[in-house]
C-alpha cells in the first residue's frame, strides 16, 4: 500500500486537486442562490411550498441521471468539468433553499418582533438579526450539502472527468484494491475537514450559543 | 457539433417494444430496480432500528449514532461499491452489501436521534403511568419519533435507489443499465430514457412512502413540529415540518 | 446584543471566504481542463477506457513530449463512441486507434465490405470514412484484437476450436463483454449474421477487463470477450477461439489525430513509436500495467527508452 502511495502520489494528489475543486465551488455557487430565494420563499408565503417541492424533486434525481443529461440541456461539450459542476450547484441549491427557508421561518416571532420595535429596519433586521440567528441551521445544511457533494463527484469519473474517483476505476480497470482504499480513505478525510471546518466557522461566528451551551 | 432534435431523445421511451412483450427492456429493469431497492432498504431497517432504538433509549452509545449518520453520509457510493466488488466479486451480492451499508447510517442516527428528541416529559408520563421500559419505548417513545424515523428511512430509500443507479457500472441490472450502456454506445435516447425513469421512481418512491408516513403517523404528533433554539440541540435532521422528509436528515447520493 | 458588532461581522464574512476561496481554486486553473487546446500547439492526448490504450496513449505522449511537444492528457474517456465525440467536438486531437475495429465503427451498420482484410486493406479501406478534420497516420505491426475466449473445460467438452463451433451450442451459453459489443456489428450483432452464433445472454461488464475474465473464470459466463494481448490467456489457460471468417478483421494500432495538429515533428514522433511497436512487446509491458500493476505512465516511459525512443 505504501508502495503504491509513494510511487503514483502525483496521480494522487492531482484527482485529490481536481475533487476539491469539483465538490467544493458547486457549494458556493448552490448557497449564494440559495440566500436569495430562500429569503424570497419566506418572504412570500405563497412561494414556500411550491419552492420546497421543487428543490425536493430535484434533490431526488439520481446523481447520475443528472450528470448525463446536464451536457445535453447546457450545449456543453461531453468531457466538460462543468457539467458536474452545474449538477451538484443545482443540488446543492436545492437543498439549501429550504434549509433556508426553513432556517429564517425558525427565528420568526418574538426576536425579529422585538428588533422591529427597536426600530430595526427590514435590510438591517435581516443582516443583523434573522440571518446570524438563522445561521446554526444554515451551516447544519451546508455540511450536509458539502459532503454529499464530496461523495457525488466520484460518479462523474464514468464519463472521464478527472476526480478521486479516476482512482476506483482504475482499481476496477485492473483488479486493484490500493487505489480504491486510498481514494475512500481521502474522500472522507476531505469530507471530515470540511465539516469540522464548517463547525469551526459555526463556532465563531454564533458565540451567544457557547454561553451556557449543554 | 451536431445537436440532436429533441424528438430524438424519446425515441427509447416511444418504442414500444420497450414495454411490452417478451423482451421488453423497461418493465424488466424497473422491476429489478424496486425490488432490490426495498430489500435493501428492509435489511438495513432490520439492522438499524433496533440499534438505534437501543441506543436512544438508553443513551448509551450515543457517540456511535451520531457519528455513524456522519461518518456514512461521507463514503463515497462509488468507491464503496467498487471496494465490495473488488472484495467480494462480481454478481449481486458486492452491491448489495455496498447498499446496505450505505444505508444504515441514515436510519440509525435518525431513529436515534427520533427518540433522543420526544419530549422527556411525556417519558416521565408514561413511567408515572406505570409502564415497563419496553411499553415505554413501544408505546410512548417510539410513536411520538416516528416523525424522524420517518425521515431517516425516505433518506435511505432515496440513497439507495440513487446508488443502486450507479452500480449498473459494475454489472448490476435496474435502470441504471439504460444509462450505463446507452453511455456506451452513445444512445442518448437510451439514456435519456434511463435518467427519466430513475427521476420518475425516486419521486414516486418518495411520494409513496410519504403517504405511508402520513398514515402512520399519530395526528397529534404530525402537527408537532421540532423547535429550534428551543434548547433541543439542532440534530442532523435539521427544523423540518414533520410530514415532509428531512433532506438534511442526510442524503450523500 | 443582537447585532453581532461590525468588526465582528466582517471578520467572520473574511473568514469564511478566506476558508472557502483557495479550497475551490486549489484545484488549479479549472479552465485548463477545459479548454480546447487554447494554444494551437498543444495536443490533447486521450485514451479509451482499458490499460492497453491507457498505456499507448501515454506512449504517443511521452514521444511527442521528448520533441519538445506541449501535451495535455484526458485518458480514461470511456468506449470508441464516447472518445470519438470528444474527438469530433475538440475536446482531444490524438488517441491510439485500432484499424478494423475504428473502420466497422465509422462503417454504416458497422459492416465492412467483403474484399477488405488485410492490414493494408483495412487502412485504404479507413481513409475514405474518417470524420472530417482527422487523418490516421501510418500503422504499426503490432495488434490487438477482439476474441471470443473460453476456459479450457469448456473448450475441451464442446470441442470447441473456432467461433463457428459456438453455434449449436450457444444458445445454453451466456456472454460477457463490456455494454457496447451488445449493438456492435464487430459484436454481438456480427456474431449473429456472420457465424449464426446467438447466445442465452449477455452481460454487460467490461470490455476485457477484471470483472468479464472473472466472470468467465468463475463459470458465470462461458465465452468472454477478452483483448489478444492480455497475458492472462497464457497464465490462466484461456482458449482464444479462432476467428476464421475474419469478422474482427485486422487490428493494428495506429494514432488517429485532427489534421490542424499534424506537423512533421508530431508525424516523426509518432511514426517512430508505431514502426518500433510489436504484438509481442506491446503484451509484454501491458503486463506490466495488468499483473504488476504498474501505472501506465512509469511502463511507457521505461518501453520508450528501452527501444531507444526518446
Amino acid at each position: 500500500m505504501i508502495d503504491y502511495i509513494t510511487d503514483n502520489r502525483s496521480i494522487i494528489l492531482e484527482a485529490l486537486a481536481q475533487h476539491v475543486w469539483l465538490s467544493l465551488l458547486p457549494v458556493v455557487i448552490g448557497a449564494v442562490l440559495a440566500l436569495p430565494v430562500g429569503y424570497l420563499a419566506v418572504r412570500y408565503p405563497r412561494l414556500y411550498q411550491p419552492v420546497v417541492n421543487l428543490g425536493g424533486l430535484i434533490y431526488s434525481i439520481p446523481s447520475l441521471a443528472l450528470f448525463l443529461t446536464l451536457p445535453a440541456v447546457l450545449g456543453l461539450r461531453v468531457l466538460d468539468p462543468l457539467n458536474v459542476v452545474a449538477a451538484l450547484s443545482l443540488y446543492t441549491f436545492a437543498l439549501l433553499t429550504r434549509t433556508v427557508a426553513d432556517a429564517l421561518l425558525s427565528v420568526q416571532g418574538q426576536t425579529t418582533q422585538a428588533a422591529f420595535a427597536l426600530g430595526y429596519r427590514p435590510v438591517r433586521q435581516l443582516v443583523g438579526v434573522e440571518l446570524p440567528m438563522a445561521l446554526p441551521v444554515m451551516l447544519a445544511g451546508l455540511r450536509v450539502a458539502t459532503v454529499s457533494n464530496i461523495s457525488l463527484v466520484s460518479v462523474s469519473a464514468f464519463v472521464g472527468v478527472p476526480n478521486l474517483g479516476s482512482l476506483f476505476t482504475r482499481g476496477l480497470q485492473l483488479d486493484f484494491i490500493e487505489p480504491i482504499v486510498v481514494g475512500i480513505v481521502l474522500s472522507v478525510l476531505l469530507a471530515a475537514i470540511c465539516d469540522v471546518a464548517i463547525v469551526a466557522a459555526q463556532h465563531r461566528l454564533t458565540p451567544w450559543s457557547r454561553v451556557g451551551a449543554r | 457539433m451536431t445537436v440532436t432534435p429533441m424528438i430524438n431523445y424519446f425515441a427509447f421511451l416511444l418504442d414500444r417494444a420497450n414495454w411490452v412483450g417478451a423482451n421488453a427492456e423497461i418493465p424488466q429493469r424497473l422491476l429489478e430496480h424496486v425490488a432490490y431497492t426495498l430489500v435493501t432498504v428492509a435489511i438495513s431497517a432490520a439492522i438499524a432500528l433496533p440499534v438505534g432504538l437501543l441506543i436512544g433509549h438508553t443513551n448509551r452509545g450515543a457517540l456511535l449514532a451520531i457519528n455513524v449518520g456522519n461518518a456514512g453520509r461521507a463514503l463515497p457510493t462509488f468507491g464503496l461499491l467498487s471496494l465490495m466488488v473488488i472484495l467480494i466479486g462480481t454478481g449481486t451480492l458486492p452491491v448489495l452489501v455496498a447498499l446496505v451499508v450505505l444505508a444504515v447510517p441514515p436510519i440509525l442516527s435518525a431513529t436515534y436521534a427520533g427518540i433522543r428528541s420526544v419530549e422527556p416529559s411525556a417519558v416521565n408520563a408514561a413511567i408515572g403511568m406505570g409502564m415497563r421500559p419496553s411499553q415505554v419505548l413501544f408505546k410512548a417513545e417510539v410513536p411520538m419519533a416516528l416523525p424522524l424515523i420517518f425521515g431517516g428511512l425516505r433518506s435511505a430509500l432515496l440513497q439507495v435507489c440513487a446508488t443502486a443507479t450507479v452500480a449498473a457500472y459494475v454489472g448490476f441490472g435496474g435502470l441504471g443499465r439504460f444509462l450505463i450502456d446507452g453511455l456506451s454506445t452513445n444512445d442518448y435516447a437510451q439514456v435519456f430514457a434511463g435518467a427519466v425513469l430513475v427521476a420518475v421512481l425516486a419521486i414516486a418512491l418518495d411520494f409513496l412512502s410519504a403517504a405511508v408516513q402520513r398514515a402512520v403517523v399519530s395526528p397529534g404528533v404530525r402537527a408537532r413540529s421540532t423547535r429550534v433554539g428551543s434548547g433541543a440541540r439542532p440534530t442532523q435532521s435539521g427544523p423540518t415540518r414533520t410530514d415532509q422528509p428531512a433532506p438534511t436528515a442526510g442524503t450523500s447520493r | 446584543m443582537l447585532t453581532l458588532p461590525t468588526r465582528t461581522r466582517l471578520t467572520a464574512v473574511a473568514a469564511v471566504v478566506a476558508v472557502l476561496l483557495p479550497l475551490s481554486a486549489c484545484g488549479g486553473d479549472p479552465t485548463s481542463t477545459t479548454a480546447s487546446s487554447g494554444d494551437s500547439s498543444t495536443i490533447t492526448v486521450g485514451s479509451a477506457n482499458f490499460p492497453e490504450n491507457e498505456l499507448l496513449a501515454e506512449m504517443y505522449a511521452q514521444a511527442l513530449e521528448a520533441q519538445d511537444v506541449k501535451v495535455t492528457r484526458k485518458f480514461n474517456i470511456g468506449a470508441r463512441e464516447l472518445y470519438l465525440k470528444a474527438l469530433e467536438d475538440g475536446s482531444i486531437d490524438l488517441l491510439p486507434e485500432y484499424n478494423g475495429a475504428l473502420l466497422a465503427a465509422l462503417s454504416p451498420k458497422g459492416e465492412v465490405p467483403q474484399s477488405v482484410s488485410t492490414p493494408d486493406e483495412v487502412y485504404d479501406a479507413l481513409q475514405k470514412v474518417l470524420p472530417k478534420g482527422t487523418q490516421t497516420l501510418p500503422q504499426s505491426a503490432a495488434e490487438d484484437k477482439d476474441t471470443l475466449t473460453v476456459t479450457e473445460e469448456t473448450a475441451s467438452k464442446y470441442d470447441l476450436k473456432t467461433i463457428g463451433d459456438l453455434k449449436p451450442v450457444a444458445g445454453q451459453m451466456s456472454l460477457a463483454a463490456g455494454p457496447e459489443f451488445d449493438k456492435r456489428y464487430q459484436g454481438v450483432v456480427g456474431l449473429e449474421k456472420v457465424y449464426g452464433v446467438k447466445f442465452k445472454e449477455f452481460k454487460a461488464l467490461d470490455a476485457g477487463g477484471p470483472l468479464t475474465k472473472a466472470a468467465l473464470e468463475k463459470g458465470d459466463v462461458q465465452v468472454a470477450n477478452i483483448f489478444s494481448t492480455d497475458s492472462a490467456i497464457e497464465t490462466e489457460n484461456l482458449v482464444v477461439l479462432e476467428d476464421t471468417k475474419n469478422l474482427f478483421l485486422a487490428q493494428n494500432i495506429l494514432p488517429l489525430i485532427t489534421k490542424s495538429k499534424v506537423n512533421s515533428t508530431v508525424e516523426d514522433a509518432l511514426n517512430k513509436v508505431s514502426e518500433a511497436l510489436t504484438t509481442e512487446d506491446l503484451t509484454k509491458y501491458l503486463a506490466k500495467v495488468q499483473v504488476d500493476k504498474q501505472d501506465p505512465a512509469t511502463v511507457a516511459k521505461q518501453y520508450l527508452s528501452d527501444k531507444k525512443l526518446v
